[in-house]
């Protein structure tokens, strides 16, 4: 009953809730009672040192982590074991991978038909149409036909977030996107996020762009050892970090 | 023209255009010294294996063709007379080649299977050559009715005389055993692998002593269980047919050892395709089947090969349990007292040994082709 009621409800402003998220990997306390609420159209990035828990907490976002105390609300959507709510979580939750994670074995076309097709039962012809909408938006529409190993990096990247789009996400993760780039491409997957970000996708990004973190979110989330060490508005967040780790992580990236 | 720049300061100014690589030595004199005669060692291998080849060529060709006796309707044919070398008796396989192809099939039924063979060698030419039109319904047919005609058609019943499957022999029980091995184990390996990287524990247990159980027993054994236990424990009454007996031993032998094969291409495939693939919302079936096995099945090509061609082999054991498989037939035809030469025996071993190879390296040739037309990828 629940269930159904939770499908057909009207849109929440919340798009994520996290309420005292704790993670365990065996005996290590990776994600530390962390809360995190996301409003529609809000854009947060996460930074933080390696091993902070940043990535396992967005991965819970979508159930490729699972969290064992405390509530994760996506879209409305209440976070269990039951394998259906996984599923419907993860139509209206797109990610970008750091190392793309495209499918090696299909073009360029068919990795982006390839879920609407079989998820959203969409008909061939319409989800081919769908593809080059968006793959024409991160402006590679003539590498339809390529595989994914005859791309460069950047070129990878923006098919990523092009296949992600396909399924019409309501928020889209971003799990260090640019951080497996060449130099020469970051750019271009950044300028491609920007775009998403100006035309209000929901989008929650581990990265550590201090300068994408300037332009286009709302607010900054500094982790450390698990936890949620501090957040705040960029320019504030830059400029006057309270906390000490954040000033001295600040200190080692904004040389 | 570059020089090496020993200056702290260098501005290049202007970029140096591509250039065809040098020649090298082309044509089969350079071929020869590069791969013959390149160096001392190398020169006494070739050397010595042309001696070799000398050495033993000669013989064996004289043996195989310039001594062998080619026509003949018994034994007389092959006897060295007037103290002249006899080399290989091809009248004998000659004379016996129905035999060998259908064991002791009914002359006059035999139109039934060699109908079979030709529809079922068109069909698979039409399955595996990727140019060829209506191909997907070929496949379906070739895995639906085929089978059922087949089965109609070798066995009988409906109009045709049933010839009991003690009758069937040589290449026909070689094709059967084969085929319906290869066929059957593809997917029941596959199963097999999935289920045994099951997070389930009851569906990982149920593959593991599956396949641990299958896999530490010989073939021999299996095919001597089915044979000779099995009756014993079915209700009496009931029998079921020694072939199909073999037929699902094999089918299950092969199956575990293919679930090894593939469960090693399961673990190749990186951690972010099963990712990329639950994060887009597809359930487990279809990140399988669309993301996962194409990609796992491809990279254990040779694996996958190789236990085919193993099996097309051992389906020779079937002998152990009193049915004459290709070499069967032709053995027991040695002990035939209108034949019996001292040249046949070498004769009809040689021939079994080409059959085999014949079948065995299409395999080798098509599984390579296939690697290369899938090799798309080229992943990072």
């Amino acid at each position: 009953m629940a269930d159904t009621a939770l499908a057909t409800a009207p849109e929440t402003e919340t798009a994520v809730e996290m309420i005292g998220v704790n993670k365990w990997f065996g005996e290590f306390h990776v994600l530390r009672d962390v809360n995190l609420s996301v409003k529609r159209g809000e854009r947060i990035v996460i930074c933080g040192p390696s091993g902070s828990g940043k990535s396992t907490t967005i991965r819970c976002i979508n159930r490729l982590e699972e969290h064992q105390k405390g509530k994760i609300i996506v879209d409305g959507i209440e976070l269990t074991n039951d394998l259906k709510r996984i599923d419907e979580v993860r139509r209206e939750v797109g990610m970008v991978f750091q190392h793309f994670n495209l499918f090696p074995h299909l073009t360029i076309l068919e990795n982006c038909t390839l879920a609407p097709i079989w998820v959203r039962k969409m008909p061939k012809k319409e989800a081919e149409e769908v593809a080059m909408h968006f793959l024409t938006r991160v402006k590679i529409p003539e590498q339809a036909h390529k595989y994914p190993g005859q791309l460069s990096g950047g070129q990878q990247q923006r098919v990523a977030i092009a296949r992600s789009l396909c399924m019409r996400p309501k928020i889209m993760l971003f799990d260090e996107p640019t951080s497996a780039l060449d130099p020469e491409m970051v750019k271009e997957v950044l300028d491609t996020m920007v775009g998403l970000a100006e035309e209000g996708m929901t989008m929650i990004c581990v990265t550590h762009e201090m300068g994408f973190a300037r332009q286009v979110a709302n607010r900054v989330i500094f982790m450390d050892q698990g936890q949620i060490v501090e957040q705040n508005e960029p320019v504030e967040f830059f400029s006057n970090p309270k906390h000490e780790r954040t000033k001295l992580f600040l200190g080692q990236i904004l040389h | 023209m570059s020089r090496i720049e020993t200056d702290t300061v260098f501005v290049r100014r202007d970029f140096l255009e591509p250039e065809a690589p040098p020649p090298s030595l082309g044509g089969i004199p350079g071929w020869v010294r590069k791969n013959l005669f390149s160096s001392p060692f190398n020169i006494a291998i070739s050397l010595s294996m042309l001696l070799l080849l000398a050495w033993a060529l000669p013989p064996l060709i004289r043996w195989l063709f310039i001594d062998a006796v080619w026509t003949g309707t018994n034994r007389e044919a092959c006897l060295p007379k007037n103290g002249e070398t006899v080399g290989a008796c091809w009248a004998f396989v000659n004379a016996k080649l129905a035999q060998f192809t259908f064991g002791s099939y009914p002359a006059d039924q035999r139109w039934r299977p060699s109908l079979v063979m030709i529809v079922f060698f068109v069909g698979l030419a039409w399955v595996a050559i990727p140019r060829m039109p209506w191909r997907r319904q070929a496949v379906w047919l070739m895995l639906t009715a085929f089978p059922v005609a087949t089965f109609w058609l070798l066995y009988g019943g409906l109009g045709l005389p049933i010839v009991e499957t003690s009758n069937w022999g040589g290449l026909l029980v070689t094709l059967v055993v084969a085929i319906t091995g290869i066929v059957a184990s593809l997917p029941l390996g596959i199963l097999l692998a999935l289920g045994r990287r099951s997070k389930l524990p009851f569906i990982k247990i149920v593959s593991v002593v599956f396949i641990e159980v299958w896999r530490g027993v010989p073939l021999i054994t299996v095919l001597f269980m089915a044979s000779v236990m099995l009756p014993l424990f079915l209700p009496t009454g009931v029998n079921f047919d020694k072939l199909l007996r073999a037929l699902i031993g094999v089918a299950l032998f092969t199956g575990a050892y293919m679930a090894e094969t593939i469960r090693g291409g399961l673990q190749a495939i990186p951690k972010g395709q099963f990712e990329g693939a639950a994060s887009l919302g597809l359930g487990y079936w279809q990140s399988m089947r669309l993301i996962i096995l194409p990609q796992a099945l491809k990279i254990v090509i040779p694996g996958i090969v190789n236990s085919f061609i193993s099996l097309f082999k051992d389906t020779s054991l079937v002998m152990i349990i009193g049915l004459y498989d290709l070499l069967g037939s032709i053995q027991r035809n040695f002990s035939d007292a209108n034949w019996s030469t001292p040249s046949i025996a070498p004769t009809g071993l040689i021939f079994a040994a080409a059959v085999f190879w014949v079948f065995c390296f299409s395999m080798s040739r098509y599984s390579m082709y296939m690697e290369r037309k899938l090799n798309t990828g080229r992943k990072r």
